[in-house]
């Protein structure tokens, strides 16, 4: 397939099977598809169905349905066919990425490849045509997709095992598969916004999969509107963009941009603004954060695979391979550097109270997004996508070890019809005795989201906390911008003191998530933690996988030059700097401006100090939440303690300090940025929603009220109409004016 | 002279929009409308001199027009005077807002 | 084929999908009423399929004119009169498939529907393609006196009977408008002819005479009542909402796509050269229709009303196109209303599926649930309303995106950001309904169950709804089509008066 290779043939590389990539989840979506459909024959009709009034429906019918006899339970191919299609198809794309990233690894300058297949839309001088495009970013993200893609695929087998909607589940996830590859493969702005409304359709049909209420129904809602203000930033973006370069290909873009824009100016600032809105839509960064712990609604692997994995980073995908614009605008960058920072430590903070583990996960996923905007803000595309990469490994990890957790507590909870929350932490406790293998991978992952070295996390934070603080010494190009008047090394301290708190909540949220989780007594209750169970194999090796790579990702990108880190030079895996020597010709046009246009940007230093700190700041906190939190003194669920009786006894149980830590830090930001977000959330965004629409009734009732039903008020209607309308042919509005 | 006719059209035309818009008989209704598309007729024909032969010919596709519309309507009048017993159009707003 | 009109025979030629599907409808009245049994017996499949046969045949007719080239007809031969004549076959095609079931169910199965219908598109195969305006009153009113009759086909149901009543004394009294204007237009040029009516008027708007404008104002209005613009629009809703649904379905797709047709030919091209004067006058139309009908769409508490509305609103779009008045509009003005069409006919499609017996269930509260119980059926529904609602992922999208570019193109700035505002307004009733059917439970967990759509009726609904996914995805070869298809039209244009607006 593909008409046309525009580039790389020459040297050598050409593509193996790109095309594939993409369509094999598209099959696996309709293979699934076409097995839900089919198993929905089976599903159990109540006989009441065809009561009197099925009789009056069939009144005018000659043949009358006769009912045919229906099995009840549908027949096993339902299960087993989306059990090896759905993760199937998605390993083969991954098998098929590898062997295109092996045969990439000698292409170098050769990339982008661009594969196109047919013209999309031809309007004029608008030409967009139906390709993809193939270069280092691309390749990385397609391989994380598939892969981190593959064992959550594995994963859900196990974990909806019993669900009657499979065969559905599947063929959304394949379906999600299937356009977020379009995202980070298209080959333009349309074509990638194809992929990033394509994204966010499954994350609605996959989010809704379980919930029909009203709650549900509110937080779809919310979502919806939510991506509808990004996407609205983005479509902007697009139209300055070819109103002022006259093209929409990324290879097109990138090339005129620097000839054709003012290095500064307010046009392409503008346009990295409206992307940079269109990359809070869907990355979950503040102000359109709100959506994402909503989303926690669906199933536990859609959490992992989109909103840790990958739909969300599609934000920072964005902005890295926009990294030309966002070169030319170092103050639009630092406005994405700060509202990263900003991020991290406002959801780290609202993580430290949630007692819902999913919860705990998403607010960790936005304070990790967070961290991911800061640095592609401060220009360190390398280190954002790195910790993007890590952030994919440990953070669907812990999603699927929750899951795992889930599952067991629910089957416990089920024996006993236990009304109590399968998800909540304070029925949880102890349970490292009875799911060991969930235990150790979780505990590999959050050893690596706290920056605890060699696991993957510290080199990716470290490497972003590093350039922050070379940042603020002045020593990068966009420490040269300023932003309000403000230079941008003062800002850049300021995202790297931001950061480094968020780092020590990271430590301490995760560190409590896990001690309630898996440490301290159980508190499920005596008849149902006889039922807890660790999880099958399907569900058990994507963890430990997981695990591996939470453990060694960090060595794909092993800084030569900076102490501490360099002592794992000799086990880097494809030797020092790897990722960022593979990603080098992707972000150089970037450096090539910024370098075209900062005079004199004095070479980077590399202290040993911000290492150390990273290091105790991960440990640090990690060791506070040991010494502070006693799960064993834990409530359970609905016992809100009594606060009156808690300052008392807070001076003799230390248990209490948790509580003090929530009164004195906690509450106040938590109050603070809940109110933000009351502000935010209920009163501007559903507010607005709500008035708007409001406003909006009343003027099209009003309008409604001319439809009375009388052939005579519509008749005239028509004639005051008719009249306004030769009024204005025969000149008498001219007429009117000049008299 | 053509203004005369003309002026004449223009009067007929109006005095069945008005129709249309102040009865709420049907029939008569319908009647004030045909009574504008032979307003109509009678500008094609008093133009058809100055203008062309066009203009009357014209006026033979009107009249061909205006039967079977007449036919239609009043047998779309007929089938809802059934229902409702009236041909009163201020009994006939079901359908609103 | 070279046809210059010069005898009576190439008029047979040119006429000839108007001829072949006139004698085939004649053909099945009379297979209709030599049929052995009772007429009022339900459940005869064969004369829709023969209906349906003849409109294939028609489109083969239309397919081979594609082949012939003519000039100075009072019939244009031309591409866009030939992507035009698809539109309506499409449209009618899919009324006839959606019929299928409908016309059983509420026990008015004759043959007459189909015949009545076939001589419909007729009309509006030659208010499409007329080149003259004698030629084009007649289509019009072919095409409306066959409507009237069929949005009261339903004698038991009062609604029908009004409906028909208020579209036709409106539609009467409309036409009576459009003939007036036509009158003034003739006794100021002297022509009927399309053609020669551009040359006589040439493109002095300043000395043009009190009667010509008198009269194209009259002919706009004529327009703007049928294809429902705001303030033209009243009888639609109750027109709309009272006719059976395949007829709502037709009008809303066929008939307007064939006026919009004629008034694209007539106002760009005729009176292209009064375009300052008549660009004025739609751009208020365009603007008060996004708006008014989006708000007023709000209000609705019947799908199906609030589809009437939501097609009016849609009116607007292309009346955008209209406005821009280039190639670029009206490529997108036929992308447009070929989209249109699709996800129109589609829509109504499921609103007739969503009934039992007799019983349309056509309120907000009928369809709770139905994403659960009826996946399929849902699922198209959200196509078709997010489609309509110009979501990506869907030809409406597409569609919307051309209208917004040739708006642009002819520096419609200000309608362009109310055609974006109306969108968004439009987000609201779509979505409620797609919000309705997935996350409200239905009452009972048998609400929906078995409901009767029809195979004829699931055949239509998945043309349209992989047609409205397709025309997203690959949208270009349907947008050549119809960039080549206007180009005759714009040429013509530009040769006589020198003008070229935008790109």
């Amino acid at each position: 397939m593909g008409d046309g290779i525009v580039n790389g043939a020459a040297a050598g590389f050409s593509p193996f099977l790109l095309g594939w990539i993409v369509l094999l989840p598209l099959i696996g979506f309709l293979v699934n598809g076409a097995v839900a459909i089919a198993a929905r024959r089976y599903k159990p009709v109540p006989l009441a169905a065809a009561s009197e009034e099925e009789d009056v429906a069939h009144r005018h019918e000659e043949h009358p349905a006769t009912p045919e006899p229906i099995p009840a339970t549908p027949p096993a191919w339902t299960k087993s066919l989306p059990t090896f299609v759905a993760p199937g198809v998605i390993a083969l794309a991954f098998a098929i990425a590898l062997v295109n990233f092996f045969r990439m690894l000698g292409a170098g300058d050769a990339l982008p490849v661009i594969e196109r297949y047919w013209s999309w839309m031809p309007v004029g001088d608008l030409q967009v045509d139906v390709a993809f495009q193939l270069d280092q970013l691309s390749m990385l993200m397609t391989l994380i997709i598939t892969g981190v893609g593959a064992l959550i695929h594995v994963f859900s087998v196990g974990y909806m095992k019993k669900d009657e909607g499979y065969a559905r589940y599947f063929a959304y996830l394949n379906l999600f598969v299937f356009f977020m590859l379009i995202l980070v493969l298209g080959s333009s702005f349309p074509l990638m916004f194809v992929g990033w409304e394509g994204v966010g359709l499954c994350s609605y049909l996959l989010i809704g999969f379980w919930f029909r209420e009203k709650a549900n129904a509110d937080a779809g809602k919310k979502a919806f509107i939510v991506n509808r203000i990004g996407d609205f930033g983005f479509l902007i973006a697009m139209f300055l963009i070819f109103a002022h370069l006259g093209t929409l290909n990324f290879v097109e873009v990138f090339a005129a941009a620097p000839e054709q824009l003012a290095f500064g100016g307010a046009v392409v600032t503008a346009i990295c603004l409206f992307l940079f809105l269109g990359a809070t839509g869907k990355s979950a960064q503040i102000p359109l954060f709100v959506w994402l712990p909503d989303a926690m609604a669906g199933p536990t692997p859609v959490s992992a695979l989109i909103h840790a994995a990958t739909m969300v980073t599609a934000g920072v995908y964005l902005i890295v391979r926009s990294s030309v614009l966002f070169a030319m605008a170092p103050s639009a960058s630092l406005v994405v550097g700060l509202i990263g920072a900003l991020t991290a430590i406002f959801a780290a903070t609202i993580a430290l109270k949630q007692w819902d583990i999913k919860k705990v996960l998403a607010y960790s996923t936005v304070s990790q997004l967070g961290f991911m905007f800061a640095a592609v803000g401060i220009g360190a595309y390398v280190a954002g996508v790195f910790h993007l990469m890590t952030h994919a490994f440990f953070k669907a990890l812990l999603f699927l070890g929750a899951g795992a957790v889930i599952h067991a507590m629910h089957s416990a909870l089920h024996a006993t019809h236990s009304p109590r929350d399968a998800q909540d932490m304070r029925n949880m406790g102890g349970m490292r005795r009875w799911m060991p293998w969930t235990f150790g991978t979780m505990g590999v992952a959050t050893l690596a989201i706290a920056g605890i070295p060699p696991f993957s996390g510290f080199f990716s934070k470290d490497e972003i906390l590093g350039y922050a603080w070379s940042g603020a010494r002045g020593e990068l190009p966009i420490s040269q911008g300023s932003l309000f008047g403000v230079g941008g090394e003062v800002w850049m301290l300021l995202i790297g003191v931001l950061l480094a708190a968020a780092a020590l909540l990271t430590a301490f949220y995760m560190g409590r998530m896990m001690l309630y989780t898996f440490f301290g007594p159980n508190r499920t209750g005596e008849a149902e933690s006889p039922h807890l169970h660790e999880v099958g194999a399907s569900m058990k090796w994507p963890l430990v996988v997981l695990g591996v790579l939470s453990l060694i990702g960090g060595l794909f990108q092993v800084e030569a030059d900076v102490p501490i880190v360099n002592w794992f030079a000799a086990v880097a895996i494809g030797g020092p700097d790897a990722l960022y020597n593979f990603l080098a010709p992707v972000t150089a046009p970037a450096a090539a401006v910024m370098a075209q246009n900062i005079p004199a940007a004095t070479v980077a230093t590399h202290p040993a100090w911000p290492v150390l700190l990273a290091i105790v700041i991960g440990a640090g906190g990690l060791l506070l939440a040991w010494y502070l939190l006693k799960p064993a003194a834990l409530g359970v669920e609905g016992e809100e303690p009594d606060y009156r009786r808690a300052w008392e006894r807070i001076l003799h149980d230390k248990w209490y300090v948790d509580e003090a830590y929530d009164r004195g830090v906690v509450r106040p930001v938590v109050a603070l940025s809940g109110f933000f977000a009351r502000v935010l959330d209920r009163r501007l965004i559903d507010g607005t929603v709500d008035w708007m629409g409001r406003a909006a009734q009343s003027v099209g009732m009003v309008g409604a009220r001319v439809q009375s039903g009388h052939v005579n008020t519509y008749a005239f209607v028509l004639v005051v109409g008719a009249v306004l309308a030769l009024f204005w042919f025969s000149g008498g509005f001219a007429w009117l004016a000049a008299s | 002279m053509l203004t005369y006719y003309l002026g004449l059209s223009a009067i007929l035309f109006s005095i069945g929009v008005a129709g249309v818009i102040v009865r709420r008989n049907a029939i008569i209704m319908f009647m004030c409308i045909e009574l504008m598309l032979n307003a109509v007729n009678l500008s094609f024909i008093a133009l058809s001199p100055y203008a062309g032969i066009e203009g009357q010919v014209f006026v033979f596709f009107v009249i061909a027009v205006a039967a079977a519309e007449a036919a239609v309507g009043l047998a779309i009048i007929i089938a809802l005077f059934r229902h409702v017993e009236s041909v009163d159009v201020r009994n006939f707003s079901l359908l609103r807002w | 084929m070279e046809l210059d009109f010069q005898t009576s025979v190439d008029y047979f030629w040119a006429l000839l999908p108007e001829i072949v599907l006139s004698l085939w409808a004649m053909g099945v009245l009379l297979a209709d009423v030599f049929q052995k049994g009772s007429r009022s017996e339900a459940s005869r499949p064969a004369i829709a399929w023969l209906a349906l046969a003849g409109i294939a045949a028609a489109a083969v007719a239309n397919v081979w004119l594609m082949t012939v080239t003519g000039t100075g007809g009072m019939i244009a031969v031309d591409g866009f009169r030939i992507f035009a004549n698809f539109i309506l076959l499409l449209a009618a095609a899919l009324a006839i498939l959606v019929s299928m079931g409908y016309l059983d169910r509420h026990a008015m199965n004759r043959g007459e529907f189909y015949v009545l219908l076939m001589f419909a598109v007729v009309g509006m195969m030659i208010l499409a393609s007329a080149q003259d305006l004698i030629l084009l009153f007649v289509g019009l009113e072919l095409m409306s006196v066959a409507i009237y009759v069929l949005v009261g086909f339903n004698r038991r149901d009062p609604r029908s009977g009004e409906a028909a009543l208020k579209y036709f004394l409106l539609g009467a009294f409309a036409s009576a408008f459009l003939l007036y204007g036509i009158a003034l237009v003739f006794g100021a040029t002297g022509t009927t002819d399309l053609a020669l009516l551009a040359e006589t008027i040439g493109t002095g708007v300043q000395d043009a005479p009190l009667l010509l404008m008198m009269g194209v104002g009259l002919l706009a209005v004529g327009f703007a009542f049928k294809v429902a613009a705001m303030p033209f629009h009243v009888w639609t809703p109750d027109a709309y909402d009272g006719a059976p649904t395949p007829i709502t379905a037709l009008m809303a797709t066929g008939v307007k796509a064939a006026a919009f047709a004629a008034l694209l030919r007539v106002f760009a091209v005729s009176f292209g050269g009064l375009h300052e004067t008549w660009v004025v006058a739609f751009w208020w139309l365009a603007a008060l229709t996004m708006i008014g009908a989006n708000l007023v769409a709000l209000t609705q508490g019947s799908v199906k009303r609030m589809l009437a509305y939501s097609s009016i609103a849609h009116a607007g779009y292309v009346l955008v196109a209209v406005v821009a008045a280039n190639a670029v509009g009206a490529a997108a003005f036929l992308f447009y209303l070929l989209v249109y069409t699709l996800m129109t006919a589609g829509a109504f499609g499921i609103v007739i599926a969503n009934a039992r017996g007799d019983r349309e269930r056509v309120s907000l509260e009928d369809y709770a649930g139905l994403g659960w119980q009826q996946p399929v059926m849902a699922a198209a529904f959200a196509i078709f309303l997010l489609s309509l609602a110009g979501f990506p992922l869907t030809g409406g999208f597409i569609g919307k995106l051309y209208i917004l570019r040739a708006a642009l193109a002819a520096d419609q700035v200000p309608l362009a950001v109310i055609l974006v505002m109306a969108s968004l307004i439009s987000y609201f009733y779509y979505l409620r309904v797609v919000i309705v059917m997935y996350m409200r439970p239905a009452p009972a967990a048998d609400t929906h169950a078995g409901l009767t759509a029809s195979r004829p009726l699931q055949v239509a609904v998945g043309v349209a709804a992989i047609g409205v996914i397709l025309l997203f995805f690959a949208p270009a070869m349907v947008l050549d089509a119809a960039q080549g298809s206007v180009a005759g039209l714009f040429i013509a244009q530009e040769a006589l008066f020198g003008l070229s607006r935008g790109p």
